[in-house]
Order: structure tokens, then sequence, then C-alpha cells
């Protein structure tokens, strides 16, 4: 891993891991709405 | 359980710091990122440029630029303000100086150390390299010219005239042949001490030096020292920065710092808006769905009462016809009643009148 | 509802057919000269000012006016408001020509647009607020595509893949939201870095948050706009709902506009307060200032309030118009009026004739793609389907 020097090179970083990161979290809450709504119709 | 601020706090903390292992750099809150250590610079001392438009001939020729309309020494071009175009990466303007003559600044990409270009860039075409250059990539470049927006000191520009390949244009700070280890075009047919190639620290150190031991001759100012959070080209000057034609009023933020509360909203939204948006939802279906429970209850409700309305109504009904019949019942036997005693009324009478018939059925029984 | 007027009712060389295919003609020979000679040969963008109409006009505000879309779905979908579903589709599908034709416009601004899935498939500049955009843009375009879909699956008879994606309504209004949320404020976001370029009445950190809002209005407004001349052009393809809800969408959208409006106008003096950018109301720009936030916020929402109050139709559409208006001057002010107000007169930007010639052509042409399918598909009626959500 290389040392960050600047802070465009660290924003790029983070940013980077922070999209994976909403894709993930838009696919998970909606599996977790799911889950937790699974019951609701009995 | 007994759980301290203090532990908690460090818990915290320590989630923290595994977040932040993935890299070197810690969390931004406190570090202060001070650059590629050892990139290179130049310093542009302009109380020594004489306006001769050398370095613009080098530029032009190291970069492989179209000539000029006018060769570069005519020094007419000089009367007017120039910029950078898409032919020419750097220009030396004239300016009006402090009665001692005119004075000359050159123009060209001041190679921030917190490039606005490169911030913005959506294909990362635009890069600060460690040597200190901000390099272009014309290869993946989209041609959105974002960069041409952001950049405070308005240097990159634009092959508008290009209809298949236009590229942005703008100074390289010789960037290969920095990587060959020559000096930059300009640096190098510079007549005077006007451009000094090296680190960007020696080079700060220099200035410093030049300020403190001639402080008559130049403006207690290293502009690109601090401006837009720092450039690798630094400025000295002998009259204030303003009057040849240099922004005073750009700031010292980072470019970067500039966007990142709006870069940093988005995963907030991204996080809470559905869960909000869901909320909503589910408020207004349970209100739809009480309301049509409560819909269907009171039309229950009403059926109820119809209902019993109706059996009410029913054995009203039915009570009044068993009321009906009973009286037709009655008023029938009645009738016959009074049809029977009637009719025998009239028997016993016709048998007064004609004993004997009467009298002979009585011998008969 | 048969297709009589679309197709046999009128004749080829009507009035409208006749200037839609002047201007079409038109945009097609600067098309052919973008194309070949490079941007030189039909803009006046320079090294100065590197974003003219095509970014202020066809993406700012292109994008704010299709925000009908996503608020009216959010309005009947997620808070529930079903008086106002007859005004969904059509919404939708003005959201979804709205940025198929922001993007359309981009493959003219852009220098070299087949590469504009580059900041996806090649390098991801995440820490460019138009990667943000160009990101939200493309995915939205996606759900408003889907969202479109049952009209045209209805249309072509195909019910199954229709009922599928019925299912999925709320997820895409939600998924529509948020994406919307995101590409609207991003818009305003992008001109963050440039402190120095933008005046200080209208560079203020709250711009994100000022596009946003102003979408929502812009979006609100629209739909009262489209519906008014829907009703106007389109009668004879509505049925007995989209008719009756004449006046239910102008009044419940009338007062959303209002109350957003007023909220806005707030947020606004907030912001000349947070950047104590007071004094500059004195000068020209600040006089161009108070027109905008007096003239096309402060106005129309008193205006919408009394065409509310009064229940009084025509006025609301009329100011549902000047909103409109409004919304135009003030991407224009961000983007062109107060953008490099810094630089001499000679040296600032106004558009040629060509690139005014292409914004027209594109909003032409999104008019006549509008009037091809709602005189085909059930948009403004409902398919003889038992469950249309």
């Amino acid at each position: 891993m290389e040392t960050i020097f600047t802070l465009q090179a660290f924003m790029l970083h983070t940013k980077n891991i922070t999209y994976v990161l909403m894709v993930a979290a838009l696919i998970g809450i909606t599996g977790f709405w799911l889950f937790l709504t699974e019951h609701d119709d009995e | 359980m007994s759980l301290s601020r203090r532990q908690f706090l460090g818990w915290i903390g320590a989630a923290g710091t595994t977040a932040a292992a993935g890299s070197k750099a810690t969390a931004a809150t406190t570090h202060h990122f001070q650059g590629y250590p050892d990139a290179m610079a130049v310093l542009h001392d302009t109380t020594f440029c004489i306006g001769c438009r050398r370095c613009e001939g080098a530029c032009n020729a190291v970069n492989e630029l179209p000539a000029p309309e006018k060769p570069f020494t005519d020094l007419s071009v000089l009367e007017n303000r120039r910029r950078t175009t898409s032919k020419a990466y750097t220009v030396v303007n004239q300016k009006p100086g402090n009665g001692s003559g005119p004075m000359f600044v050159k123009n060209q990409c001041n190679h921030c150390l917190e490039p606005a270009c490169a911030s913005v860039c959506f294909v990362k075409a635009l890069t600060k390299s460690k040597e200190g250059a901000v390099v272009y990539d014309a290869s993946v470049c989209v041609g959105c010219r974002y960069c041409m927006v952001a950049c405070p000191f308005e240097i990159p520009t634009y092959e508008y005239d290009s209809a298949f390949s236009p590229r942005i244009m703008k100074c390289t700070m010789c960037h290969p042949r920095a990587l060959e280890g020559k000096l930059p075009g300009c640096v190098d047919s510079c007549p005077t001490e006007a451009l000094v190639f090296g680190k960007r620290d020696d080079l700060l150190k220099i200035a410093r030096r030049r300020i403190t031991r001639r402080t008559e001759r130049y403006v207690d100012h290293i502009y690109g020292e601090r401006e837009m959070g720092g450039t690798s080209w630094l400025y000295l000057s002998g009259v204030p920065f303003e009057t040849i034609g240099m922004r005073m009023d750009l700031g010292v933020t980072p470019a970067p710092e500039l966007t990142a509360g709006a870069l940093g909203a988005v995963p907030m939204v991204v996080g809470l808006w559905p869960v909000l948006l869901t909320g909503i939802y589910a408020m207004s279906k349970r209100k739809e769905k009480i309301a049509a429970e409560e819909k269907a209850l009171a039309v229950a409700e009403a059926l109820t009462e119809a209902d019993e309305r109706a059996a009410a109504k029913l054995d009203a009904t039915m009570e009044k016809a068993e009321q009906e019949k009973t009286a037709a019942v009655e008023k029938a036997v009645k009738e016959i009643l009074t049809a029977e005693a009637k009719a025998r009324a009239e028997t016993e009478a016709a048998a007064a009148q004609d004993p004997q018939a009467t009298g002979g059925n009585e011998k008969d029984a | 509802m048969s297709d009589k007027t679309a197709t046999t009712g009128q004749p080829i060389f009507s009035p409208f057919n006749i200037v839609a295919g002047f201007i079409l003609l038109v945009g097609g020979i600067i098309t052919i000269l973008r194309f070949t000679q490079g941007l030189d040969a039909v803009t006046n963008l320079s090294d100065d000012n590197p974003w003219g109409i095509w970014i202020g006009f066809d993406l700012l505000v292109g994008v704010a006016l299709a925000a009908g879309g996503f608020v009216t779905s959010a309005t009947v979908y997620i808070f529930g408001m079903k008086q106002y579903h007859a005004a969904v589709r059509p919404a939708i599908l003005t959201g979804f020509l709205g940025y198929a034709l922001v993007v359309l416009a981009l493959h003219y601004d852009v220098g070299r647009p087949w590469r504009l899935p580059y900041p996806f498939i090649m390098q991801r500049g995440t820490t460019s607020l138009l990667f943000e955009v160009a990101a939200c843009v493309a995915l939205y375009l996606t759900v408003l595509f889907i969202e479109f879909s049952p009209a045209a699956l209805e249309w072509l008879g195909l019910k199954r893949a229709r009922d599928i994606v019925i299912k999925l309504t709320i997820l895409l209004t939600i998924f529509g939201v948020v994406l919307s949320t995101l590409h609207q404020s991003s818009l305003g976001a992008l001109f963050l870095i440039a402190p120095s370029k933008l005046h200080p009445l209208w560079y203020t950190p709250y711009l994100p948050i000022y596009f946003f809002v102003t979408a929502v209005i812009a979006g609100l407004s629209m739909v009262i706009f489209e519906s008014s001349l829907s009703h106007r052009f389109f009668s004879h393809k509505m049925d007995a709902v989209h008719l009756a809800g004449k006046d239910t969408v102008p009044l419940g959208f009338g007062k959303a506009a209002a109350l957003v409006l007023a909220g806005y106008f707030i947020i606004k003096v907030i912001g000349i307060s947070a950047g104590n950018t007071w004094h500059y109301l004195a000068t020209g720009y600040g006089a161009w200032y108070l027109v905008e936030l007096f003239g096309f916020v402060a106005l129309p929402a008193f205006l919408y309030a009394v065409g509310v109050r009064d229940k009084n139709i025509t006025l609301i559409r009329w100011t549902a118009a000047l909103t409109v208006v409004g919304i135009v001057v003030n991407r224009f002010n961000i983007c062109l009026v107060a953008f490099n107000w810094h630089l001499p007169a000679g040296e600032r930007y106004f558009p040629h004739w060509m690139e005014i010639g292409i914004s027209v052509f594109i909003v032409t042409l999104g008019v006549v793609v509008y009037r091809f399918i709602v005189t085909r598909m059930p948009v403004l009626y409902e398919h003889p389907y038992d469950d249309v959500p």
C-alpha cells in the first residue's frame, strides 16, 4: 500500500471505497427490508 | 456492567484505526497532507524577468506546438494582456511597474499541490505526479472541460477546432524531460535568473532568503506558497501581486476541500434516504390500512344495524301478520259460529212451525 | 381511444408539423457541422468560457425541469396521495424524455462523446462531483425507463412483463428519489470548486441544497404546466379520471410549490447572511440577484398562494410558467451570468445562434416524441387492466 501524500489522493482512496459501500448499502437495505417485513402479511 | 465513557471512546477510536488500516494515511481530520516529498518546482522571480519571450519560444519548440502568427522575437505582443491557449502553454505579460520600467510576469500552469483540475476530473485524466507536475492523459479524456471551469488560474485550454481528437492543452512542467533529468524548456532558455528549477522546499528557502536580504526589492510574499493549498510554481515580485495580474483573493483552501462537504453528504443520503422514505411509505400504508379497517368496521356496523332494523321490522311485520291472521281466524270462527247459530235458530223456528215433522223425527230417534 | 386524430385526422402539413419539421431540419444540419467541424464551428465557447448554454440550459435546466417524475411518483406512491395518480404517467414520461434529451445534448457538448462511458469503464474519478452526476443520471435514466415501461408494455399487450414491473413500483420510486436527490444537488455542487469565478451572491456552500429544493419546485411546476398543455392539446386522449383531475393537480401541486418556494426564499436569505454578502446587494449584480429572489421566488410563492386560496386555476397555471422561467433564470445566472463575473466584458460568453439552434432542436425533438407516445400509449388514460397501481 502506497503512502498517501496529498489530500486529493486520500479523497480518491476513500471515495473509491465509499462508492463500493454505497452500492452494497442500497442492495443490503432492500434485502433487510424484505427480511424485516417477510411475516407482515400473516 | 459499568462502562466508562473513556473506555467507550477508546473502542470507537480502535474501530476507526481498523477502518483506516487499509491505507497508511490516517484519518484526515487532524492529518495535514504535505504533498509529495522531493517534488520539483520552479521559482519565478519576476524582478529578474526582462520580457524576452525566449521561454515562450522554448516551450513552443519542446512541446512541438504550432508556430505562432508573430515570431517569438516580436515583443509588440506584450502590449496586450494574453492568456494561455491551446497553441501556447505559456505567455509573458507586461505590466506597468513602480516607476522603474515595466514588469513582466510569466504565466503557465502552476502545478498545484492539490490540483482543482485533478479533483474534478471524472476519468482521472489529470493527476499530480510525485515529481511535481500535474500531468494529463489524453487517451481517457472525454472532453467535459470541467477542469477548465475548476482551475482558479484559468490555465487549461481546449482544442475546440478539432472534431475528432480534441485535447486539453496545458503546461506539463516538461514532465517527460524531467524524467530524463533535463530542465523544463522555459527554465533552460531563461537568460536571467527569473526562472529557477529545483525541489520545492529548497526553492521556498531561496525565495525567503531573497526577500529577507533585499527587503526593498521584494514584497513580503511568496505567491504559490499557500495559494489554493500551495503550488509548484512560486513567484516573487517587487510590486503587489495584484498589479502584475495575479489574484490574491483565491484563498489558501486546497481545492479538494471545497467539494469535500458535498461529496461527504452523498453516502449519507444513500444511507438514510431509503430509511426515511420507506418509513414515510410505511406510515402512509398504515394510514391507508387503518382508514380501510375503519371503513370496513363502519360498513360492518352499518350492516349489523341494518340487519337488526330489518329483523325488527320483520318481527313487527310477522307479529302484525300473526295478529291479522288470528283476527282473521277469530273473525272467520265468529262468522261460522254466527252462521251456525243463525242456522240453528232458523231450524228451531222451522221446527216450531212444523211440530209434526219434528215430533215424527223424535219418534224415529 | 382511437388513433384517428393522430394518423388520419390531421394533414401532414399542419402548422405544428411544418414548424417542427423546419426546426428538425436546421438542427440536423447544425448536428452535421458539429460532428464534422468540431465545437469551434458552431459554438462561442472559449478557453475562458468552457461551458455554454448546452450545459447551462440543456443539462442544468433540463435536469431540473425533468424532476416532475420523481416528485410525482414520490407524492403518489410514497406519501400515498392517490388523488394525483393520474399525473404519474405523464410526469414519468416527461422525466424520461427529459433525461434522455439531456444525455443526447451532452453528446454535442463534450469533446469526444463516444467516450461518455469512460468514467465507468476506464478510470473512475470518484473525487469529482461530475462522476457522481454521471453515475446518477445514467442510473436514473434506467430507473425512469423501467418506471415508464408498463405503458409501453400495455400498448404492446405484454401483460406478464408489465405485471413484473408493476410489482417493483415502490422500490423504483424510492431508488428514483435517492438518485434524484443526489444528482440534482450535485449539479449545484459542481460549482463549489470555483469560488474565485462565481459571484459571491450566488456562490455559497448551500448550492447543492438550493439546487435540490429548486428541482422540487421545478418538478411541481412542470407537472402543472404540462398538465395544462395536455388538457389543451390532448384532452381527446384522456379518460374520465384524467379529465376529472383537471383541477386536482394544479390545486394540490400549486399548494405544495407555494410552500416549498417560501422555504426556498428563507434559505436563500439565510445564504446571504451566512456568506455576509449583503453589501453586494447594492451593486448591479445585487440588483439582478434581487430580481431573481423577489421576481422569481417570492412572487410565484405569493401568486401560487392566491391561486390556491381562490381556487383560481388559470392563475396557478400562469404562476407555474413563471416559476419555470425562474428556474431557467437561476441556472443561467449560476452557469453563465454570475460565472466569470470577474472577466472584462469582451471576454464574456454569449451563445452562438447555432448553440441556441441545437437547444431548440432538442426541445422540439422532445415535444415530437412526447406527442408520438401520448397519442399511442396509455399515458393519459388507464389501460383496462384492473390492477394499475
